[in-house]
This record gives structure tokens, C-alpha cells and sequence, in this order.
């Protein structure tokens, strides 16, 4: 139990590059789809890394994390490679999924990231199963899974939940609350309030301020360390701001604003979590302009790295959809 | 050999697997007290971290198998009724059908659903459906539906053993019926069917609960002087097509004998491919006796009237054979 309870000068550094990567990689994104690069759609957290960079600096590949559609940052901070990432959502052989599932499902198995989910909701109950699974192992692993407000009204957080309560399931529940389920405020769709859905289960609950990335890390350093201890689940609902639009094809199908721009605005000037961390950091005499400016130079550039193979990739063959769906083999 | 219950043959062969890999465990509904039968006598053997009572709760259960699967597991979920599937549909069709494909390959999962289906005993609507013939659009999982004791356990071996989701119908309304089991270990393979019985007159083909009317009426037509060729289908996804359409082209009129509603049902895909494939053959046109397309009522007589049975199977048989020249 001698975990510290805050993150210490090279562990917030780590979380800034964090927080840069997945910034650069979804803008980047954001300029290819609007330059009709992209083949599919994107949903991009611009505003929310925090939650992804606090929640995962915590896990190793023996844990599992199961994400949603806005699930880039969640690959990004639990150690997907961008290069991977990106040459995937430009639908490429050279992706972490062979260009077979795109933005909605990137995946790395072998990092224990196991799936971002295009079904809103789905990916509760995989995160209920690979719990289980690390309750079988007993190994101390753990799974994380990370939705969003509007998935909380899917009833199987409530089946899951009780699953997880019932079972002592090393489980994370991280609900990532940004205010809107894709046009409409989460309000007008939401009774109460999320995280106190967890407390009818008897499960320990904590909500935290999504957008300071040295709080989320903190809240994750004591749910590790309960879960971790065989303590069963926990909720953590983290209050944060979606930026960007709800998907980058928004403006061309969404004529009736569900929210202000000045709103918008106030949200990126005064709550960006990378400048939030930046100044603190400044503020607090343990990083200088220089330092800061490095790590955002080798963000930008391991992002542009990205790019360069994520481009210079290649299509997947024909048939390889009828080669990927079955592994055809008996054990 | 022995002689088994469908519904025991099953049970043996889950036995057979857990005994034989760690890593194979079972979850549902009341899996601890078994109430089909299938499952007696697990609990007690390997314990509740290994048979798992669960709350009554489908779509997660379904999405659980694809987490635990990923994660190493070879989990077996006990559904109960297979009507339950359309409550656990998202797992099904939008996660196990498709976490592979959208993984690019990176993983197997080992799944298998057991799933109890069939009309005939007063269920009424929600607890009688025959739906294999819907889950055989979804692409990614393999379906198997046994008919009798020896291929019930040699199927659910394979199911469990292989590495892609399995949906495995079990045709085990009171109990199944009764057969010879051999002693010794066996797996019969997925995706092959099996003929059953020779004859040069007509061909029909079959699968699970609709066996038994179909190797009945093989009889009463065989008094009749028609000797038919019987295939029981056994894998519905993916299916035989080479044993099917062969046996189709030895007589060239078949009669597919299937307990799904007739639009869609298995029967019909099973009709297509043989139309498509042994067309040059065929003597007469491709018979599908099917339920009618409507739920199936409580009242007894009233579910009788919607479902296959030996007489329309027969009438199918000789409304197809009328030119046939009965050998003396
Ligand atoms: C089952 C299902 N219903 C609807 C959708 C369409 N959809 C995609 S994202 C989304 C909003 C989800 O809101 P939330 O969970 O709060 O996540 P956020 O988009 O805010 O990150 C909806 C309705 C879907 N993908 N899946």
C-alpha cells in the first residue's frame, strides 16, 4: 500500500507526452477526414486525454482495457503503437487490426487492449468477461473499461454491475461523463446522477475532475490499489468536455445547435487538461518552457512518424475478410 | 457401447472437456441445479469456480464469453431456452460474430453456446422457436445441430474444442432421444454431414428434432416401395454442401424436412444451394416441409398444425415421386 498518492515530476512528464500524443494523432485525424483521406468516420476526445493518460499510466499488458467509439486515446495511453494506430484507421494491412475494423474497433490483444466497440455499451460486457478472467487467472490483473454517459443508460452497466459486486470482479468502471451523448445533453437523457447507479451495488465510488490528469491519476493510484487488493470493482465517473464535435462528420449532418460556441470556447481556453498540467507544472518551479517544448517537439514528431507509415501503407488483399473471420482450427 | 439419453451424452461429453482442459468453463442460469438435466452432477465434480450460477442477465452474458474467450478461456454458456439468444443478441451477433474479423485475425474465440430449442410440448411462443436458420446469416459463428446421442456428444466435444464461436442447438425436449454412445473417445466433425440411410428413390435430408418424423416417414415410404436416401445435415453453418448436393443428384428429388419457419429457414438455404448447384440432376422440384410462418400457440392441436411432421413429410415425399417407377 505504499503507493504515492500523487504522481511524481518524470511520471507527470510521461503523462503530458501522453496527453500530446493522443492530441496530435486525433487532430491530425480530424484534417485527414476533413481532406476526404480517411475511409471511415472518426470520433475524436480532443479535451478528454487526461482520462485515458491518468487511467492507464496505472496498468501493465496483464491488464485488459475495453474501450468505446472514442477509443483512440485509450489505445494510445495503454501503449498502442500510433504507428499502428493511424496506418489502421487509414485502413490499412500495415494496422494494428490488419485494416480490418478501423477507428470504431483498433485493438491490440497483445497490449491487453482488447477493443474499442462501435455498439454503445458493448464493451461493458467484454470487460465483465476479461474481469472474470482475471479473477480465474489470479494474477493481479485487472480490467479497465471506459464509456461514456450516454452508455450508461445501456442496461447491461447495470447487469454488469451486479455481476462484477456479486463476483469481486477486479473491474474498473470508468465513465467517462463529457456531457453530451452525441447531440443530446446528457441531462436531457439522464436521470440522477451516473456514478450513483454504482452505489446500489455496493460498488465503492469515486468522481473526479476528468480534465486534471495528476487527480485522475490519483483517484486511479487507490482504485488500483483496492482492486488490485481483491477488493472487487470500482466506479470512477470522470467529469471532462468533449471539444471537438461528436464525430467529424457532425457539420454536415447536424443543422439545430445542441450547445453554445462561446461555451465551446470557454471549455478550450480554461480547461484544456495539456495546458492545465503545463502550467502547473510552470507554476510550481518543476518544469521550464524548455522542457516542455521537448516534449511536445517529440510528441509532434512521433506522430508525424505515424503518419509517414500510416502513408506509406498498403491496401489488405481482397479476401481477406473470409480469411480473418474464422481461425478455423481445433484444438 | 452404451445406451444414452441425448440429454446424457451431453453431459458426458462436458465432463469429458472440463476433465481434459483446465481452461473450460461453464456459465448460466442456474447452472448449479441443472434443470435440463445437461449439466447434472457438474457442479459437484468441479465446483463453483468452474460451473458459474449467474445472474439473469443474457446480453452480458454473451459478451462475457468474448472477454473471458480473448482472454484465454473456453467458456460454455448454458442459455436455457434458445429463444434466450435474441435476448443476448448484441454479444452474439455484433461481438463474437465479429471481434475476429475486426481484430484482423489477433484472436480465437473458443466459445460455445448450448442452446435448447424446439416445439411440441406446450411452450408456447417464447420458449418453442427453432431460430438456428437466423443465426445462419451472421457469418462469424458455426452452428451445429445434432440428432441423435452419439453425434450430440462428439459435436458438443468439437464445439468446445474449437476455436471459433460455436452455437450449439440442442434438440433435447424431455431428455432427447435414446441411442448408442461407443466408449471410447470420438469427435465428430463440424461441418459434415452424414448419410444415414441409403435408397435410390428419393432423397431426404434433415436435421436435429425433425430427424425422427424424417427416418419415419423413410420407413413408411420404403412399405410403400420408394426407398430414400437420408442426410442428416448435423452442421448448419457451415454446411456440407458436397455430401448434401450429392446425395441430392443420386435420386435427384429431395424433400428437406426442417422445424424453422418456412421463410428463410434453413431449408431453404439448404434448397437454394442444391438448385443452384445439381440443378442438371433434379427430376422434380425441391420439396421444403417447415414450420408455418407464425409463432407457435400453447394449444396443443393448434401447435401440431404448424409444425413438420410425418405426414407432410410424406405427402412432400409423393408429390415429388409420382412418376417414379417403384422397383418390384
Ligand atoms: C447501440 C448503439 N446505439 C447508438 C449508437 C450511435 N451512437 C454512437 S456514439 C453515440 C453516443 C454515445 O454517447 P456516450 O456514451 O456518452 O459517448 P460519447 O460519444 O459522449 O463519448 C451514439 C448514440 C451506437 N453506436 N450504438
Amino acid at each position: 500500500m505504499s503507493k504515492n498518492l500523487s504522481p511524481d515530476v518524470s511520471e507527470c512528464l510521461e503523462l503530458l507526452e501522453t496527453m500530446h500524443v493522443i492530441r496530435y494523432a486525433e487532430e491530425q485525424l480530424g484534417e485527414d477526414f476533413a481532406a476526404g483521406k480517411l475511409p471511415g468516420g472518426v470520433h475524436l476526445s480532443v479535451g478528454q486525454e487526461a482520462v485515458a493518460a491518468g487511467i492507464c499510466a496505472h496498468l501493465t499488458d496483464r491488464d485488459q482495457v475495453s474501450s468505446n467509439h472514442r477509443g483512440h486515446g485509450h489505445f494510445l495511453a495503454k501503449g498502442g503503437e500510433p504507428r499502428h494506430l493511424i496506418a489502421e484507421i487509414y485502413g490499412k494491412q500495415e494496422g494494428c487490426c490488419r485494416g480490418m475494423g478501423g477507428s470504431l474497433h483498433v485493438a491490440d490483444y497483445s497490449k491487453g487492449i482488447i477493443g474499442a466497440n462501435g455498439v454503445v455499451g458493448a464493451g461493458i460486457p467484454v470487460a465483465t468477461g476479461a474481469a472474470l478472467a482475471n479473477l480465474m487467472d489470479d494474477d493481479g490483473s485487472m480490467t479497465v473499461v471506459f464509456f461514456g454517459d450516454g452508455a450508461s443508460n445501456q442496461g447491461v452497466l447495470q447487469e454488469s454491475m451486479n455481476f462484477a459486486a456479486l463476483w469481486k470482479l477486479p473491474l474498473l468502471y470508468v465513465c467517462e461523463n463529457n456531457q453530451f451523448g452525441q447531440f443530446s445533453p446528457t441531462a436531457t437523457v439522464t436521470a440522477g446522477v451516473i456514478s450513483d447507479r454504482a452505489k446500489a451495488f455496493g460498488i465503492p465510488v469515486e468522481v473526479v475532475d476528468g480534465n486534471d490528469v495528476r487527480a485522475v491519476w490519483q483517484t486511479m493510484a487507490r482504485a488500483t490499489d483496492h482492486i488490485r487488493s481483491g477488493n472487487g470493482p470500482m466506479f470512477v465517473e470522470a467529469d471532462t468536455y468533449r471539444i471537438r464535435n461528436h464525430f467529424e462528420r457532425e457539420h454536415l449532418i447536424v443543422q439545430t445547435p445542441y450547445r453554445s460556441q462561446e461555451e465551446v470556447e470557454k471549455m478550450r481556453r480554461e480547461r484544456d487538461p495539456i495546458k492545465m498540467l503545463q502550467e502547473w507544472l510552470k507554476a510550481e518551479d518543476l518544469a521550464d518552457n524548455e522542457t516542455l517544448q521537448a516534449i511536445d517537439e517529440q510528441a509532434k514528431t512521433l506522430v508525424k512518424e505515424a503518419v509517414a507509415f500510416g502513408d506509406a501503407g498498403t491496401p489488405p488483399p481482397l479476401d481477406v475478410g473470409l480469411k480473418y473471420q474464422f481461425a478455423g482450427t481445433y484444438n | 457401447m452404451a445406451r444414452l439419453r441425448l440429454i446424457k451424452a451431453i453431459n458426458e461429453a462436458i465432463r469429458e472437456e472440463m476433465e481434459r482442459d483446465e481452461k473450460v468453463f461453464v456459465l448460466g442460469e442456474d447452472v448449479e441445479a441443472s434443470i435440463f438435466g445437461d449439466l447434472r452432477g457438474l457442479f459437484e465434480i468441479f465446483g463453483k469456480g468452474r460451473v458459474r450460477n449467474t445472474p439473469i442477465s443474457e446480453n452480458t452474458l454473451t459478451g462475457m464469453t468474448v472477454g473471458a474467450a480473448a482472454c484465454g478461456y473456453r467458456p460454455v454458456l448454458h442459455i436455457m431456452f434458445a429463444n434466450f439468444l435474441f435476448t443476448g443478441m448484441d454479444g452474439i451477433a455484433n461481438q463474437m460474430a465479429k471481434a475476429r474479423l475486426m481484430s484482423g485475425g489477433q484472436i480465437e474465440l473458443p466459445i460455445t453456446i448450448i442452446a435448447s430449442y424446439g416445439g411440441g410440448r406446450a411452450n408456447a411462443a417464447q420458449h418453442s422457436d427453432t431460430p438456428y436458420s437466423a443465426f445462419m446469416n451472421l457469418g462469424g459463428v458455426h452452428l451445429v445441430v445434432p440428432s441423435n446421442p452419439a453425434d450430440a456428444k462428439g459435436l458438443l466435444k468439437s464445439a468446445i474444442r474449437c476455436n471459433d464461436p460455436v452455437l450449439y442447438f440442442e434438440p433435447a425436449g424431455r431428455g432427447g432421444e435414446m441411442g448408442d454412445v461407443p466408449d471410447e473417445e470420438y469427435l465428430t466433425p463440424i461441418g459434415k454431414a452424414a448419410v444415414v440411410r441409403e435408397g435410390g428413390d428419393l432423397t431426404l435430408i434433415s436435421m436435429g428434432t425433425t430427424m425422427r418424423m424424417t427416418l419415419q416417414a423413410a420407413d413408411r415410404l420404403a412399405e410403400q416401395g420408394l426407398e430414400c436416401e437420408v442426410v442428416d445435415v448435423r452442421t448448419l453453418a457451415p454446411l456440407d454442401e458436397d455430401t448434401i448436393c450429392a446425395a441430392a443428384a443420386r435420386t435427384g428429388r429431395v424433400v428437406i424436412v426442417d422445424e424453422s419457419r418456412e421463410r428463410a429457414s434453413a431449408a431453404s438455404q439448404i434448397a437454394a444451394v442444391i438448385a443452384e448447384r445439381s440443378f442438371e440432376q433434379l427430376k422434380a422440384p425441391i420439396k421444403r416441409v417447415t414450420a408455418l410462418n407464425a409463432g407457435l400457440p400453447l394449444a396443443p392441436a393448434s401447435e401440431q398444425y404448424l409444425l413438420p411432421s410425418v405426414d407432410k413429410v410424406m405427402a412432400a415425399a409423393t408429390e415429388i415421386s409420382k412418376n417414379v417407377r417403384v422397383s418390384e
